[in-house]
């Protein structure tokens, strides 16, 4: 299989996960879809150099991918994945911020490997807290639950389209690909004016699909809300759920937990 | 609406960029009939199904839906009630897996959580596909995307069902498995049927009238058994009469006789030989 169709094949999966029946599945995707929120929302308006607070947040994800029985191995090779893109926004900070931050027995560490570090953490956190949603939820399941919590039609709709879209253009992709490289020799027909011309195809023949499947959506009744079959009642279990991790959630952003872990052993110590 | 027959009326349309797809078109289908819209690759026949439910609206002439006039105002009437298997079923499946998709229809049909479920169940099993409930649309072989595709469309019950090309691109085993399903939904005689082809072995077994089209024009029109023996016609209009009825007639030839009624399908073409062994 080429990348692509191991990305693809890979995003399938958690759907496919999202039929799993725990607990965690059986939860109202109205509560994953706000804890996460603040999950990530939390994660995120953590300080440029903060690094060792952040860390008890990765409690949330191992949790519930253990009591979702998800594959730990999976969800690692995804995080291994996005990882590229991680490093490349975080990449120019250790040359940009040089000044000393913090020692390590002799060794400086500038500010700038601090903050690179924390982005790496950060993009971490977040996107395994998104994979587990999707993988406990199922996409729909999450378009579902913002359109219950009040996130209009239009956009729930949009993020419906756009996830089938990005099949389409894999697939479609792949097709066109293969149909070149099976006419293309030597090095002829791989040129950067080939690229721009199966680019211009690509858009036309998915802008082309789109439209057909818009019209395959409207011939099944599709009025512009998005329905799915999946009862959601938001019980007790629910409420204790996002409730529970949300205070959860603040406690770790506004303490650092690990200096007060710290301290407390060391008092025990001392 | 009453009785799901369709009336087309005079139906012209030409796309965006000028080609003329269908000219002066009229015809009718009936209450549980089965009708073959046939005719060569370009002869408009997609652009024709696609009026019956409103995805293309007529610039000419009108479409009407048990005397519904297909309009803007109607469509939701319409869709309703004329269900649609493209030919493409990766232009149908838009869900992220089978069972969504399939309940999807039900759902938008105003049905609860789990009467679509009901009804998203039933109709995979009525297509034999019980088991891909949980499948990835885009990871399914060609075969089992298109019964996944006539499933979502079964489940939500219309009165006249559509087909593009039902079986193109299907392996031998899959095309007999949709082409059982048609005939079963015949024999129910509880839909209108409306499938395009321009294999005329299928269309002889399934069909009870045929329209014949080219460049969007309707050449003839009648039961399978007087159109498919008009050899000349059919070379007419591009298309290769079916293979019972290439043997039956060089039978005819060679024996120098015309014995009896016409077979159109392999069944009917034993039985024909058997009774001139007889004879
Ligand atoms: N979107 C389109 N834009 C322009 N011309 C089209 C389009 N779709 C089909 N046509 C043309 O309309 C005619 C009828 O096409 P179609 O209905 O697809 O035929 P069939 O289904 O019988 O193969 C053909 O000449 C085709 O080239
Ligand atoms: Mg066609």
């Amino acid at each position: 299989m080429s990348k692509l169709e191991e990305g693809l094949y890979d995003l399938g999966r958690l759907d496919r996960l999202a039929f799993l029946d725990t607990p965690v599945h059986r939860l109202d995707p109205r509560a994953k879809v706000v804890t996460t929120l603040v999950y990530l929302v939390c994660v995120v308006s953590f300080g440029k150099y903060d690094v060792l607070p952040m860390l008890p947040f990765v409690l949330y994800p191992v949790v519930l991918a253990a009591d979702g029985a998800l594959p730990l191995g999976f969800l690692a090779r995804k995080l291994i994945a996005v990882a590229p893109f991680a490093v490349l926004v975080g990449i120019f900070n250790p040359a940009l911020d040089r000044e000393v931050l913090l020692h390590l027995g002799s060794l400086g560490i500038s500010g700038g490997w601090v903050s690179f570090v924390s982005i790496l953490v950060r993009f971490f956190l977040t996107t395994i807290a998104a994979l587990v949603l999707i993988a406990t939820t199922s996409f729909s399941g999450v378009c579902v639950g913002l359109r219950r919590l009040g996130v209009p039609d239009v956009m729930v709709t949009q993020l419906l389209l756009l996830y089938r879209y990005i099949f389409v253009l894999g697939e479609e992709t792949m097709r066109m690909a293969r149909a070149r490289a099976l006419r293309s020799f030597d090095d002829r027909g791989m040129g950067l004016a080939v690229y721009g011309q199966i680019l211009g195809h690509l858009l036309l023949r998915t802008y082309a699909r789109a439209g057909r499947l818009y019209q395959a959506m409207l011939a099944r009744g599709f009025d512009g809300e998005v329905r799915i079959v999946r009862a959601l009642r938001f019980t007790w279990r629910d409420v204790a759920f996002t409730s529970g991790w949300s205070a959860l959630f603040v406690v770790m952003r506004v303490y650092n937990v690990p200096l007060l872990l710290g301290r407390f052993m060391t008092g025990l110590i001392s | 609406m009453s009785h799901h027959t369709i009336d087309v009326t005079g139906l012209g349309f030409s796309y965006p960029d000028g080609t003329a797809a269908l000219e002066d078109v009229s015809f009718h289908i009936g209450h549980g009939e089965s009708v073959a819209i046939v005719g060569a690759n370009g002869a408009g026949k997609s652009t024709l199904l696609m009026h019956l439910n409103g995805f293309l609206m007529p610039a000419r002439g009108t479409v009407n839906i048990g005397g519904t006039p297909v309009a803007k105002g109607t469509l939701a009437d319409i869709r309703k009630t004329v269900g649609m298997v493209f030919q493409d079923p990766d232009d149908q499946l838009f869900m992220p897996s089978v069972f969504e998709d399939v309940a999807f229809g039900p759902m938008n049909l105003g049905q609860s959580p789990a009467e679509a479920r009901q009804a998203a169940l039933d109709a995979l099993e009525a297509v034999g596909a019980s088991g891909l409930e949980q499948k990835i649309p885009a990871y399914m072989s060609g075969g089992e995307k298109r019964l996944a595709a006539i499933a979502g469309v079964l489940a939500m019950r219309p009165e006249v069902i559509a087909f593009d090309e039902p079986t193109s691109d299907l392996d031998p085993v899959h095309a007999a498995r949709v082409e059982g399903l048609v005939g079963e939904l015949r024999r129910q005689g509880e839909y209108g049927l409306v499938l395009s082809t321009h294999d005329l072995d299928l269309a002889a077994r399934i069909a009870d009238r045929v329209v014949l089209l080219k460049e969007g024009s309707i050449i003839a029109e009648g039961p399978p058994r007087e159109l498919f023996y008009d050899v000349d016609l059919l070379k007419g209009v591009g298309l290769i009469e079916p293979r019972v009825v290439r043997l039956w007639r060089e039978l005819c030839r060679r024996t120098g006789r015309d014995p009896g009624p016409r077979p159109l399908t392999e069944t009917e073409f034993v039985a024909a030989l058997a009774d001139g062994g007889r004879a």
